[in-house]
């Protein structure tokens, strides 16, 4: 019985580290597709929270490229970088750490099309494996110009 | 007791473990620009070469914005060669800009790919020149006289655009 006990601890332990591991360093790819439904929030609702003064905001986090985010991105976004990196998952990491668990955080990229994306399946993970509950990924189908500039919702430019 | 002795153990040994594993803001110009002239640019491409857009009026241009991390993008590319090759002498003439942001990244990819057009770094300053850049891949078909007559974002319908340049360059 100690021997099994010893055994389930032990690979319960050394598979999480795995995991976190293999986070840090970027070495999983992880698909944004992995993200569930529930965990989603569509262009049009984030956009009609963003515009109306009611309530909190939540942190809304791009997990993607630089020059993208130059050219065009959320108002209050902040730039974290490429979740599929390790630079990236140790810039959220970093920019999180203060955080109480149960912020309200907006991950997104848009760089590609949703199931294409290298960066979203990543922060998704991260976020949740550092243990905050309520974070949130905007589910851009085809790429930030067409889901979000596009229509018209709120921008700015610039770093 | 023993057990819960060796689990808290072992459990305090594999968080010491991860942590130590884990290291660890106006409006955007209107996507397109469609059926307008081309904005020329200027650069100096992977090769060394300065490239002016303006220099290929009289050719038919394919401008093609992609980055290595795209998968769809990096799918394109030899397909784009081979047209290179296989129109270049009925004029036209394929650009890449990429919009990675570390140009060793680029260099790599070309070390590995023989990319028979030239590729230049693109920034913010010249995706937003062109409309937006916002997402990748991203194509403009340039004719003879610098307007651009088509634009995709995302995934190109290719044997579609092969054909429209096709009669650009008036092979049929």
């Amino acid at each position: 019985m100690k021997l099994l006990i010893n055994t389930i601890v032990l690979a319960s332990c050394i598979g999480t580290a795995c995991t976190i591991g293999a986070i840090a360093v970027g070495a999983e790819k992880i698909p944004a597709s992995s993200i569930p439904a529930e965990y989603l929030v569509q262009p049009a609702s984030l956009a009609a929270s963003l515009q109306s003064n009611s309530g909190p905001r939540p942190l809304i986090l791009h997990v993607g490229f630089r020059k993208l985010f130059d050219e065009a991105h959320i108002v209050a976004a902040e730039y974290v970088g490429e979740a599929d990196e390790s630079e990236g998952l140790a810039a959220l990491r970093e920019r999180v750490a203060k955080l109480p668990k149960d912020s309200a955080i907006v991950i997104y990229c848009g760089c590609c099309p949703w199931n294409k994306c290298p960066n979203m399946g990543a922060a998704f993970s991260a976020l949740r494996s550092f243990g905050f509950s309520n974070v949130k990924a905007l589910y851009i189908a085809k790429d930030f110009g067409t889901d979000w500039v596009d229509k018209g919702y709120p921008v700015t430019t610039g770093g | 007791m023993a057990p819960l002795r060796c689990a808290l153990g072992v459990a305090a040994v594999c968080a010491c473990l991860s942590m130590s594993i884990v290291v660890a803001g106006e409006t955007a110009e209107p996507a397109g620009r469609l059926n307008t002239i081309a904005p020329d640019f200027t650069r100096i491409d992977m090769s060394g070469r300065p490239l002016r857009l303006d220099q290929f009026k009289g050719r038919v241009v394919l401008l093609n914005f992609w980055a290595t991390w795209c998968g769809p993008c990096i799918e394109e590319i030899p397909v784009f060669s081979r047209w290179q090759r296989q129109y270049g002498d009925a004029r036209l003439q394929v650009i890449g800009v990429s919009m990675d942001d570390e140009e060793s990244a680029v260099k790599h990819f070309l070390a590995k790919h023989d990319v028979p057009y030239p590729i230049l770094m693109g920034d913010a300053k010249l995706g937003k020149s062109f409309g937006g850049v916002y997402g990748l891949p991203q194509s403009f078909l340039i004719d003879a006289h610098g307007k651009i007559v088509f634009r995709n974002v995302g995934e190109l319908n290719l044997e579609a655009l092969r054909l429209q340049i096709e009669g650009l360059i008036g092979i049929h």
